[in-house]
């Protein structure tokens, strides 16, 4: 009898095992709204420096814009990535990769394994890499990349970016056509199951209905603003400070960058919302985008020079 | 005689770099090693590569350089030895040269005595070389896109290397790439094999020591293998007898480079699905999975796919690898079928507001204003052939699809398959019961998509492809986004291209100033244009029409305004312009030019109009005179009827006269009236036979 697949619960269990077994720091979900398992402090700020790291985390992430009111059995205004930043990558990340799917109870033997060219850009944070989206069976279960750069700085080390997709895997395991199908967690003594559209259907709809038609494109753009200013105004003040030469290291490395970070990925979230409701022009588009840049690479750069002092 | 094998191992490559770089390592394999003077004419090169490895294998190489002699030349023998005793410049450069001072020998030289030295030059081995010269020809090699992956160090490469292997013969040779040292050790399939080495012997064992670890390195035997798998699986598909694979070179190409050890599988998805568009299954298996689409015997889309692994399982791995594959299809397929019956919401007429937030291009405008310039140029060109009166069309169908031509930019299914705007437009414009004429024209507005693609086959289609891309390049030129040297950012040569091959494959008299002027822009612009589109006909022409580059430069000179009329004079002169007569008579041409030149530039004045005949004195120059006069009356008739083989050999038989002319007419007379006088006559017939083409472009000899 074939094992029972992994319910969607188990499956992130077993990544965690997996990769903590490996040396990995688990961390939790970043409590901000991000548009990709990238965007969190622990991969964006993190990759920039000298400094070993390996982290893994589940990160839901929102596009707004990809909301189908629940209706699309393959699309979720919010999906769960699972993050892995491994810095510098061991020679034999790819083997390891290729145990963490046996680790899921993907029997490579019976199955048809690619890696498929695909590099990897976040614009808004002056972040790219070359990699590979790995094809299991025709399916697209992870981004592999090489990451490069990062807030528009050269990482040194590189580190290996494993992103890998849950609702995917966890539908190709159990063999379910619809993402709202996925056992979610089954109890142990009933065998009851809680499907994936339980714990997470309501949301679907209601964050479609809002960010589709009710989220107020004004005060959206308010929120924009006062973010944005406000993350300038650290941005400034860090600029100013991290210029003196003289000024107390103490000072600097309690400066809150991170502060100043989560109110641009406040700013990216906003934009993702404003652009769900069709109220960014494709002009304005390229000019938006470049304000959240300025305020993502003008993190990274002085988190850079915090790390060093 | 030696035999050296190279195999890189990397991580997987991309598919599309593959090729190009197996064949520059070959390349720069075999010419270090020629130009080391290891490898001579009997020699041979093959390459291998798969996605985790590129080889090249090298038989007939020297072990070693051979010794060579060289000579070198040091200071003059007076300095070095002066009073004919070795100076401290002879002992200085016996030093340096590593030879006594007594082997110094003089030599003579075009600017006086030297001191020479001959020394020899113990040739390297093969290994050495190797080891030392390699390294830096691998790391040479030209990726698309590359990477680092080592801490600190600076090497490149398009993805991390991961082992080497270098034998010469049997002997590993110790040469080192971004701190991977080289063995005798290759891997084999990732999953089939597995992890443990595989020991290759000798060069020459290379491909089978792979293929017993599941990895087929020649790339030919791949492709071979899969094509004849696809024949052979797709002949197992029953459920449509006569089933037949469609034909992809591109994607035959991908799967091979995807693949170590390839095997093909078919599945199948629910015939509902074959009410989707044809267009839109087939890039969502192509583009978007890398199957091949099924046929049947009439060449409709069958519920089929093929799709090449990338490995080789039993029945039930079969099974559950098929069902996987469906599985996945059928939510491409299920979110295509869910974007077109979104779309389908909204007609196409009421997505014409939504282009108002669709941006053309930011200085310009939205898709809104650039569908109403679109419509602007498009009834020019209407009113002008409408004026012609040569070629019919549908002027109420025009206009509504260069009207709807842009609103598909605003439908689900164009944003998931960006690849597909125009096409989706089209299907949604047939759908929606909006006349072929006009689904047509929106369907095909995007081509030719390449110099190798066809035109919009309909008259529509065409003028609609004119007036957007018309428009586009004058409204970009006007704000200074011309392209620049290899920069081209908006795709401009590509749409010039397609003007260019509009006018020269369909039926619309019109000229480049035709389609030029259908456009408003500032004098500036539209000069500028010209002189873009003059340049792009010029390389169609050449590279696409394959003409040579003088017939070209002859034909244009003459004028470059009518495509057509210039593809047809470029086809005559190729025919002509091989004879000696024709030669001869280009030649003529050229030396008439010059002496006009020359004369020019010496201050004459050259009278444009008419020659003073009772000037003429010799009976060679009346000749001449005659003559071309008769032949350019026959000339303009046959240019009338467009026979324009037959005007350039009237215009050769014009030979004997003109020789005759050069023979026995000095141009340059010292007399003032005489010399103008001639100057007028050759003036005269260089105008009379210019207008078809400039044969003094022709090339001779």
């Amino acid at each position: 009898m074939a094992p029972v697949p992994l319910t969607f619960q188990e499956l992130l269990f077993r990544l965690q095992k997996f990769w903590a077994d490996r040396g990995c720091i688990l961390q939790q979900p970043y409590d901000v709204e991000v548009g990709a398992g990238t965007m969190s402090p622990e991969t964006f700020l993190r990759v920039l420096g000298p400094k070993p790291f390996r982290v893994g985390y589940a990160q839901p992430s929102r596009r707004p814009a990809d909301g189908r009111y629940g209706e699309n059995p393959n699309r979720l205004f919010k999906h769960t990535q699972f993050q892995l930043i491994l810095k510098p990558p061991p020679v034999n990340v790819q083997e390891l990769y290729l145990e963490s799917l046996a680790a899921i109870g993907i029997d490579l033997s019976r199955h048809d394994l690619k890696f498929e060219e695909d590099n990897w850009e976040w614009p808004a944070g002056g972040a790219w890499g070359v990699g590979w989206q790995v094809m299991l069976d025709g399916l697209e279960i992870t981004q592999f990349t090489y990451f490069q750069q990062c807030g528009g700085l050269d990482l040194d080390p590189m580190c290996a970016e494993l992103t890998y997709g849950l609702e995917r895997i966890a539908a190709f395991l159990q063999d379910v056509d619809s993402i709202y199908d996925i056992v979610w967690a089954r109890d142990p003594e009933t065998g009851n199951v809680v499907t994936y559209g339980d714990v997470r259907l309501p949301e679907e709809v209601q964050f479609s209905v809002y960010n589709f038609e009710f989220a107020e494109v004004d005060k959206l753009w308010e929120h924009f603003r006062l973010y944005e200013a406000e993350a300038q105004t650290l941005l400034n003040k860090a600029g100013a400070l991290f210029k003196q030469e003289d000024a107390d290291v103490r000072e600097k490395k309690r400066f809150p960058l991170l502060a100043a970070y989560e109110l641009a990925l406040k700013c990216s979230h906003l934009f993702n919302l404003l652009d769900a409701r069709g109220a960014v022009s494709v002009t304005e588009r390229v000019g938006v985008i470049a304000r959240i840049r300025a305020l993502a690479v003008g993190v990274a750069r002085a988190y850079a020079l915090q790390q060093v002092s | 005689m030696a035999d050296f094998l190279l195999e890189i191992g990397l991580e997987e490559i991309p598919a599309r770099m593959i090729a190009g770089a197996e064949a520059e390592l070959g390349r720069r394999v075999g010419e270090l090693l020629t130009r080391e003077r290891l490898l001579g004419a009997g020699g041979k090169v093959t390459t291998y590569s798969t996605p985790r490895r590129l080889a090249v294998r090298v038989e007939g190489l020297a072990l070693a350089q051979p010794d060579t002699e060289e000579q070198l030349v040091g200071p003059s023998w007076k300095v070095a030895f002066p009073n004919g005793e070795a100076g401290p410049a002879a002992v200085a450069f016996a030093k340096k040269a590593e030879v006594e001072v007594s082997a110094l020998t003089k030599i003579t030289t075009v600017k006086g005595e030297y001191v020479s030295a001959t020394v020899e030059r113990k040739g390297r081995t093969a290994a050495e070389l190797l080891a030392a010269e390699l390294p830096k020809e691998v790391l040479s090699i030209y990726w698309a896109k590359n990477m680092y992956w080592r801490a600190g160090k600076p090497e490149r490469f398009v993805r991390p290397v991961r082992w080497l292997v270098a034998l010469l013969d049997s002997a590993v040779v110790p040469l080192e790439i971004a701190g991977i040292a080289a063995g005798n050790q290759s891997r084999g399939h990732r999953i089939l094999h597995g992890d443990s080495p595989v020991a290759i012997g000798a060069p020459g064992d290379y491909p089978e020591a792979l293929r017993r670890a599941f990895v087929e390195a020649d790339v030919a035997a791949r492709r071979h293998k899969i094509r004849k798998t696809l024949d052979h699986v797709t002949r197992a598909i029953t459920e449509t007898p006569g089933a037949r694979w469609r034909e992809d070179e591109a994607l035959v190409d991908t799967v091979v480079h995807l693949t170590e050890w390839p095997t093909v599988l078919y599945g199948s998805f629910e015939a509902e699905y074959l009410a989707l568009p044809e267009e839109v299954l087939v890039t969502v298996m192509r583009d978007h999975q890398k199957y091949f689409a099924v046929e049947d015997v009439q060449g409709k889309l069958a519920p089929h796919f093929l799709t090449v692994l990338n490995t080789q399982v039993d029945d039930e791995g079969r099974a559950i690898i098929r069902h996987g594959n469906e599985r996945v299809l059928r939510s491409r397929f299920k979110d295509a079928q869910f974007f077109w019956e979104t779309d389908q919401k909204i007609r196409l007429e009421d997505r014409l507001e939504l282009l108002e937030s669709v941006t053309f291009q930011k200085e310009l405008g939205s898709y809104a204003w650039k569908t109403a310039k679109n419509v602007e140029v498009a009834q020019v060109l209407a009113a002008r052939l409408k004026a012609n009166g040569v070629v019919e069309f549908d002027e109420t169908a025009l206009l509504s699809a260069v009207q709807l031509a842009k609103v598909d930019l605003t439908a689900e299914l164009v944003k998931e398959f960006t690849e597909l705007q125009g096409v989706i437009g089209g299907l949604y414009a047939r759908a929606q019961d909006l006349g072929e004429t006009v689904a047509e024209a929106i369907y095909s507005q995007y081509a030719p998509a390449s110099t190798d693609d066809g035109i919009p086959s309909t008259i529509e289609g065409q003028l609609l492809g004119l007036a957007d891309r018309m428009h586009t390049i004058v409204a970009m030129f006007g704000i200074g986004n011309a392209p620049t040297g290899s920069k081209d950012p908006f795709a401009l040569r590509r749409a010039a291209n397609a003007v260019v091959k509009i006018l020269a494959e369909s039926l619309l008299p019109l000229t480049l100033t035709n389609v030029i002027s259908s456009v408003q822009g500032t004098e500036e612009a539209l000069l500028h244009v010209k002189a873009f589109l003059e340049e792009r006909l010029s390389f169609y022409l050449k590279d696409v029409y394959g003409y040579a580059y003088d017939v070209v430069n002859a034909v244009l000179a003459a004028n470059a305004d009518d495509v057509q009329d210039a593809v047809m004079r470029a086809q005559a002169l190729t025919v002509v312009r091989g004879s000696e007569d024709f030669l001869a008579i280009s030649a003529a041409f050229k030396r008439m030019k010059n002496i006009l030149h020359q004369a020019s530039e010496k201050g004459e004045k050259i009278p444009k109009h008419g020659v003073q005949v009772s000037l003429l004195v010799q009976p060679e120059e009346y000749q001449l005179f005659t003559v071309s006069g008769d032949l350019a009356a026959e000339v303009d008739n046959l240019r009338e009827d467009g026979n324009y083989v037959g005007a350039f050999e009237v215009i050769a038989t014009l030979r004997p006269v003109v020789d005759a002319f050069f023979d026995k007419v000095m141009v340059m007379a010292p007399e003032p009236e005489l010399r103008a006088a001639r100057l007028a006559l050759i003036q005269s017939v260089l105008d009379g036979f210019s207008g078809i083409a400039d044969f003094s472009e022709i090339v001779v000899g």
